[in-house]
């Protein structure tokens, strides 16, 4: 390489770093706010020292031999060098200090997991659903039921771009919470590094890990298990608040759960215009991430659904797709997550947007009849 | 150790024309076009890292979309393991095992040419893997190259062509191990005993057995997933009584051990390189032969450390926790044997020795992240993040690529005949390591940051770390065209090497190969050499 294009890219390197002397140059794991978090922050800075100290000394030793033993230097090479006591008895020495080391940290690993793995009877208990691409929260004490996706007004420039949600989890303060993972689809991890390690979310199996949120705040983390797509689109929030606000957040999520449910059930007829505006939001809460705002789907991966057969022709395939899914593609049975007055919303949505205008209003009680 | 060798050059006429390869049985030609093949995918897998260094450039989606991302990131894992690194180590093993160890070819040239010749149908197989879901062939492989299931049972027909090619490449790799490990046991020169053998050709003799143990579970384990796709059955689909985890354990069952496939070759051609440099014997060499095996008992019984949040038991997982800790044993006794092989030794740095200096140093420090990994309550933190991608590209790219690197070089005097010119080496040398350390070395701080592996999209607090990693990426890749020059140049002409390019090669147990003339004759050693 000449030394021009070498200048070219010392330059490249300056301007990048210059102009973002202003970030956060995040480089560690964030401050551990609960207790297994803290042990496992300690034991990562233990490891993590002992690694930096191994490699200091391999380091010195090595530029010691290398400025030293040099033939340039006039330096004969000792033939028999392994012949002697060191070269005789290092495969025992030598292990052995390696298995020292080995041993002083597994100990103390083995009491974090000790900790990490501690099944004790927790105050509440959450279940988390990995889904592509969402998240779906059952508080399994209070029978509530929260469905959590990606924030998509946040642009790639904000800070938050890619770590927000529309409905963050809420969760209090101070109370053991044992979380249950599971999947509906594919593999997912819920990992919020400040307060809850990985375990993965896997269909057909419950996982368990817990935590003791020490601090009030709003913590962040994402999806850590490759599961398609929209991998990088499944961020976490989790608002920790007092026990009072969160009893408070309790109460009112029941009421607004009692008050839809009973909408839903009313018998209501509803006007096409009523349920394209409520299926807008539904849509966009939980479709858009394969079948786009657009409709437009994303080419031989996720079909469109402007224009779509299903979407403009029988009424009757269209609610069996939605509520039953597509076994063995990504489509989900939406069934058990939406309601009915949900679903006929966002089939009428579907069968007038985008120009499907099929004129169709689609109502809660034709979705029941197709259940 | 001296050695009698006698050449009869009167029988080296080699058949002509394309069939000269096609139906080639000679070693060194085979040899030969393992290492091109193994340079060609070695582009084709650079080529989709760089794709996805400048994707990860800033947030937001440019280059390509998610899924094809997903699928880049397979390729590169899948080309660069299978298709560069493994048919490299091939290749090594094919032009210096028999000039090694005194033998006139492979002992199943046919069975060598087959082996071969399978690689580029299964090239083209995963090419196909990549076009197919351009043409209406449903999602691509978006799994990674670990293939976990149910993600694999979503993607399209790709997916059916990713898992042929595994298959061939496997039919491949077992054809080949089987050949290499019965010309070490078979084909040595007289008076060339087990405790006189070459480090290269006991890495290999490793590296052979291991092959043969894990490929036959990969295949099933892909077998088993081609029937759940199409077959109706449920191995791994728990609606069906099957078990999603049972794959991960199939997989990595193969895929652990196969680390230290794609790294006992490159241990072996350090044993060759560092006591040639530093002009005096291997500091320990039975122990480190014992040390290999160790390491290849070992390295078959810790893979489930890639799955530690899986759920597994807490004994079961302290037990993989104890095994894969213990690995640093064996490791960190190789290392320890090349530096006090340098200690007290004579030391010049031409571009073999400068690529072995820095293995041993980004090796080590592999391990040691490799022991931070291994703890298991940090790994829940580390599982799946940036930290393990750069852990495993500091473990892969020093300890397997650039061994290999560092064979090339002590090896092309004697291919070719001409010096390959040291003063572009060593630019290389300098150029690639400082590249790839300013490409891997932030990675680990980002993971630490929290940012996820295998995302196609990034949130802005990763932005800094990510556009000093892609600068480092794209330098690491244009240094190799470099590398490709220096080959050529060396090929074409150059100085002229003696049949002992090295004055410090016949050191400890050194390979027959400087016995032979340079370039060595086609059919290495006719009449058996007699070693003392």
């Amino acid at each position: 390489m000449s030394k021009r294009s070498l200048g070219g890219l010392a330059a490249a390197a300056m301007v990048v770093l210059s102009g973002r002397v202003l970030a956060a140059w995040e480089h560690n794991l964030p401050e551990p706010v609960s207790p297994a978090t803290k042990e496992i922050f300690n034991l990562h800075m233990l490891t993590a020292t002992i690694a930096l100290v191994i490699m200091v000394i391999v380091t010195a030793i090595i530029v010691y031999a290398l400025w030293k033993f040099r033939k340039s230097k006039g330096y004969e090479a000792d033939q028999n060098f392994h012949k002697g006591w060191f070269g005789t008895w290092a495969w025992v020495l030598v292990p052995v200090v390696v298995l020292g080391i080995d041993m002083s940290v597994a100990g103390k690993a083995s009491k974090v997991f000790d900790l990490v793995e501690d099944t004790s009877t927790p105050d509440m208990t959450l279940k988390v659903i990995g889904s592509q691409w969402k998240w779906t929260y059952e508080y399994m004490d209070e029978g509530i039921r929260l469905v959590s996706s990606l924030n998509r007004d946040r642009k790639t420039n904000d800070p938050l771009y890619l770590h927000d949600v529309d409905n963050p989890v809420v969760l209090p303060v101070n109370t053991r919470i044992r979380l249950l993972h599971t999947a509906t689809d594919v593999l997912h991890a819920w990992w919020v590094p400040a307060l809850a390690y990985k375990k993965d979310a896997i269909p057909g199996y419950i996982n368990e890990t817990w935590t003791i949120i020490e601090k009030e705040g709003t913590y962040r983390g994402q999806c850590a298990e490759i599961c398609g797509g929209g991998h990088a689109f499944m961020p976490i929030v989790i608002k920790a608040v007092s026990k009072q606000k969160y009893a408070a957040w309790v109460k009112e999520k029941k009421l607004a759960a009692a008050a839809a449910l009973a909408e839903a059930s009313s018998g209501k007829v509803w006007t096409r215009d009523e349920l394209f505006s409520k299926g807008e939001a539904i849509y966009k809460a939980n479709c858009v991430a394969c079948h786009q705002a657009n409709g437009q789907g994303v080419p031989n991966v996720f079909p469109a659904l402007a224009g779509s057969k299903v979407a403009t022709g029988d009424i009757k395939v269209h609610l069996d797709t939605v509520i039953h899914g597509r076994p063995g593609t990504p489509m989900a049975a939406w069934g058990g997550q939406l309601n009915d007055l949900d679903i006929a919303s966002v089939v009428t949505y579907e069968r007038n947007a985008w120009g499907n205008d099929t004129g169709d209003a689609v109502q809660p009680g034709d979705v029941k009849a197709a259940r | 150790m001296s050695t009698e060798a006698i050449h009869d050059d009167h029988h080296d006429h080699k058949p002509s024309g394309i069939g000269r390869w096609l139906f080639s049985t000679n070693h060194k030609d085979i040899g030969t076009m393992y290492l091109i093949f193994a340079l060609v995918m070695l582009f084709l897998g650079g080529a989709s890292a760089m794709m996805l260094r400048a994707e990860l450039w800033e947030p937001g989606l440019q280059i390509v979309d998610p899924d094809t991302y997903n699928n880049l990131l397979t390729n590169h894992a899948l080309i660069m393991v299978f298709g560069a690194v493994m048919p490299a180590a091939a290749g090594m093993a094919n032009w210096m095992l028999p000039m090694m160890i005194g033998a006139p070819d492979m002992a199943l040239p046919r069975l060598n040419n087959l082996s071969f010749w399978l690689l580029p149908f299964a090239a083209l197989m995963l090419i196909l893997s990549f076009v197919v879901p351009h043409f209406g062939g449903g999602v691509p492989i978006n799994t990674g190259w670990t293939l976990y299931p149910p993600l694999s049972l979503q993607a399209g027909i790709g997916m059916d062509f990713g898992i042929f090619t595994l298959h061939i490449l496997g039919i491949s790799s077992i054809m080949a191990s089987i050949n290499i490990v019965t010309t070490i046991v078979n084909m040595r020169a007289p008076g060339m005993t087990w405790f006189k053998l070459p480090l290269f050709a006991w890495a290999w003799l490793l590296t052979g057995l291991l092959l043969i143990m894990i490929m036959p579970v990969l295949a099933g384990g892909v077998t088993m997933l081609l029937f759940d796709r199409h077959f109706g059955t449920s191995f791994f689909d728990a609606a069906g009584g099957g078990d999603p985890v049972l794959f991960q354990h199939l997989f990595w069952f193969f895929g652990h051990p196969e680390v230290y496939v794609l790294l006992l070759p490159s241990i072996g051609i350090l044993g060759m390189v560092v006591p040639t440099f530093s002009r005096k014997p291997l500091f320990a060499y039975k122990p480190l032969v014992y040390s290999m095996f160790f390491l290849t008992a070992l390295g078959m019984v810790v893979w489930a450390h890639h799955q530690y949040t899986v759920g597994m038991s807490k004994e079961v997982t302290t037990y993989f926790m104890i095994g894969t800790i213990l690995i640093s044993i064996p490791v960190g006794y190789m290392l320890f044997s090349f530096i006090f092989t340098m200690w007290r030794g004579s030391m010049t740095f031409e571009t073999p020795m400068l690529f072995a200096v820095a293995i041993v140093l980004m090796f080590s420090f592999a391990g040691v992240t490799g022991i931070m990994l291994a703890v298991v309550p940090a790994d829940l933190q580390y599982h799946d993040t940036y930290f393990v991608v750069a852990h495993f590209h500091y473990a892969l790219i020093p300890g397997a690529l650039f061994g290999i690197y560092a064979g090339v070089f002590y090896w092309l005097p004697k291919w070719t005949g001409h010096m390959y010119d040291e003063r572009l080496g060593k630019i290389f040398f300098w150029w690639t390591t400082i590249a790839f350390n300013l490409t891997f070395f932030v990675q680990h701080f980002v993971g630490l940051a929290g940012m996820p592996r295998r995302i196609s999209d990034y949130s802005p607090v990763f932005t800094d770390f990510n556009q000093i990693s892609s600068i480092g990426a794209f330098a690491f890749g244009a240094s190799h065209f470099l590398f490709v020059w220096i080959i050529i140049k060396a090929v074409r002409g150059g100085k002229r090497a003696g049949d002992k390019p090295w004055d410090g090669a016949q050191v400890g147990n050194a390979g027959l190969e400087w016995a032979l003339p340079s370039p060595p004759p086609f059919h290495s050693f006719t009449t058996p050499p007699v070693v003392k």
